[in-house]
């Protein structure tokens, strides 16, 4: 497989341009992980409103595929219901895990990150801040407060 | 670029070496295959391959409790093998060296088997920054065990370690102190000899992880006077899975075994058992057995080639390799001396994420390893979340150098880094 099909140019824009890279000082939700084999590590922060993710941002360091998955994830969950959130991490995971069609109607920018999953060790990559986001969700995480160091 | 170049230092005929290995013939992604990952494993020349084939066509038995001649041949193999190792390292007795997997499973034998009969409570355990998970984690779980301690050495600000200020954390506490030979990620390479002069002058042992050190030096247990030295046989052109532990015969002899099972013992009663004197106390159940005897044919391999010559070849390809690297620009961690180190060369280069970057190398056939190295200790130290690494070994050659120059520079233009 050519480079260019793993690194697509949406991907390359989203790790040079993160969307929603900050901190949201006062989170209502907030989680942390990070991913012992590459060293990665993301925070995500969620703000709610009735029901709608009102406003969702991350914060962290880690490979191209991480951090793009990361800002495109950011973009994907901002305004929508929680539950549509929820429904959208099962199918990301189902995209990266070859069981669901990536098409661009149902995954927009997000589809450029399909061909992860001809590399296993990459899809924990392009993985780890839609786990982070769910455990915020779920309240796994803290509320408030800045990212660890 | 010019297909032939000059190669190594000139003391190892590289181009007849790599004709041995089988797997450089292959290609990668197209491209020539360039291993600089022998630091992880090595490749395994055609003789160790076929030492293997040979063993389970003509001489495959178990060992020792057989009579028939199948058996004898094994047993004879397989003893021939630890006799072999036992001369490679300057072992006094071939009952000195243990057969097992390796590294990780030497020192968590050596913290078993020896920590959990002579460690009490308060007793220290020191090791270094530069250790390897496997010098670490058998150590935490050993002072869990026992109430001792476990004490950090930090390295210097260059990635060496000074053994004066290991020699000012040594005091009638510290029991065991356990440290690389050879680092796997900064190529530091502590001054053994000394250091085991000065553990054994406060009481204590010096356990050393030997899974760098043993594939890339000439090393001799008795001259540098080392209590234990774990072997990877699938670091020095062996199978995975061979490899051992030699440890000094008084210590051996006075430890407890670590498993226990079939042909470790000498009598077995329900309520009590008696064993074996070493090696034989340690190796419990069918052995490793084509794996040891695959590993002799390594060391022939080795000697064949003289390990003074292997150490000179990569000291100058280390060499070579941290000034290339240093000339694109990239951040080379630890010591750029070539003399107080070996050929694991870690580095970053531009900002650009270890995984993304040994993704673009992986493509041009280049293969690296990126991410912590089982070092997470030393990662926090050097404060980056991973690395990545080139390492050397006796078929690697000039062209692979550039070969990884010319890949990290695409990788630079395609990150626009």
């Amino acid at each position: 497989m050519a480079l260019d099909e793993l690194y697509k140019e949406v991907i390359l824009d989203h790790y040079k341009n993160p969307r929603n890279k900050r901190e949201i000082p006062d989170a209502a939700l907030r989680c942390s992980k990070n991913n012992p084999l590459c060293g990665d590590e993301i925070t995500v922060f969620v703000n709610e409103d009735d029901g709608t993710i009102s406003d969702v941002a991350f914060v962290g360091q880690g490979c191209s595929i991480s951090q793009s998955s990361a800002s495109m994830m950011t973009e994907a969950a901002a305004g929508k219901t929680r539950e549509e959130v929820e429904q959208r991490i099962g199918a990301f995971r189902g995209m990266m895990a070859g069981e669901v069609e990536a098409d661009e109607d149902a995954f927009g920018e997000l589809v450029a990150l399909k061909g992860v999953v001809k590399y296993p060790v990459r899809v924990k990559c392009a993985v780890l801040a839609w786990d982070v986001l769910q455990e915020a969700l779920a309240g796994e995480g803290e509320a408030g407060g800045s990212a660890p160091h | 670029m010019a297909v032939t170049q000059q190669h190594g230092a000139g003391t190892l005929d590289v181009e007849r070496i790599k004709a041995d290995f089988p797997i450089l013939e292959r290609t990668s992604h197209g491209k020539r295959l360039v291993y600089l990952d022998s630091a992880n494993t090595s490749q395994k020349p055609r003789a160790v391959i076929d030492t293997i084939t040979e063993y389970y066509e003509r001489h495959n038995a178990n060992l020792y409790r057989a009579v028939y001649e199948l058996a004898e041949e094994a047993t004879a193999m397989f003893e021939g093998a630890r006799t072999k190792l036992a001369s490679f390292i300057g072992a006094p007795d071939p009952s000195t060296v243990v057969f097992n997997r390796g590294t990780t499973e030497s020192i968590n034998l050596v913290a078993n088997a020896w920590g959990r009969r002579f460690l009490r409570e308060g007793d220290e355990i020191l090791f270094s920054e530069l250790e390897h998970h496997s010098n670490i984690v058998p150590w935490q779980l050993v002072a869990e065990a026992t109430g001792a301690v476990t004490r950090l050495i930090p390295i210097e600000d260059d990635g060496t370690l000074d053994a004066a200020r290991i020699e000012a954390m040594l005091t009638d506490r510290t029991k065991v102190l356990a440290i690389s030979g050879q680092s796997n990620v900064l190529g530091t390479m502590p001054a053994i000899g000394r250091l085991a002069a000065s553990a054994h002058a406060a009481g204590a042992i010096i356990v050393v992880d030997g899974a760098q050190l043993v594939p890339h030096n000439p090393v001799d247990v008795a001259a540098l006077d080392v209590d234990f030295l774990t072997i990877s046989g699938h670091k020095m052109l062996g199978p995975t899975a061979s490899g051992g532990l030699y440890g000094r015969l008084e210590l051996l002899e006075a430890m407890s075994p670590f498993l226990g099972g079939g042909e470790m013992i000498m009598e077995v009663y329900p309520d009590h058992s008696t064993y074996k004197a070493p090696p034989h106390k340690f190796e419990a159940g069918t052995m490793n057995i084509a794996e040891e005897i695959g590993l002799a044919t390594a060391i022939d391999y080795l000697e064949g080639l003289g390990m003074e010559n292997v150490r000179s070849h990569e000291r100058e390809l280390t060499a070579y390799a941290i000034e290339a690297l240093a000339s694109i620009g990239a951040t080379v961690y630890g010591p750029k001396d070539p003399e107080q180190r070996g050929g694991a060369v870690s580095f970053w280069y531009k900002d650009i994420h270890p995984h993304d970057l040994a993704q673009v190398l992986d493509q041009e056939g280049v293969c690296v390893r990126p991410g912590h190295h089982c070092a997470q200790v030393l990662m926090r130290r050097l404060g980056v979340p991973a690395t990545t690494r080139a390492s050397f070994y006796v078929y690697n050659t000039r062209q692979d150098v550039d070969a990884l120059i010319a890949a990290l520079e695409k990788a630079g233009e395609f990150f626009g880094a």
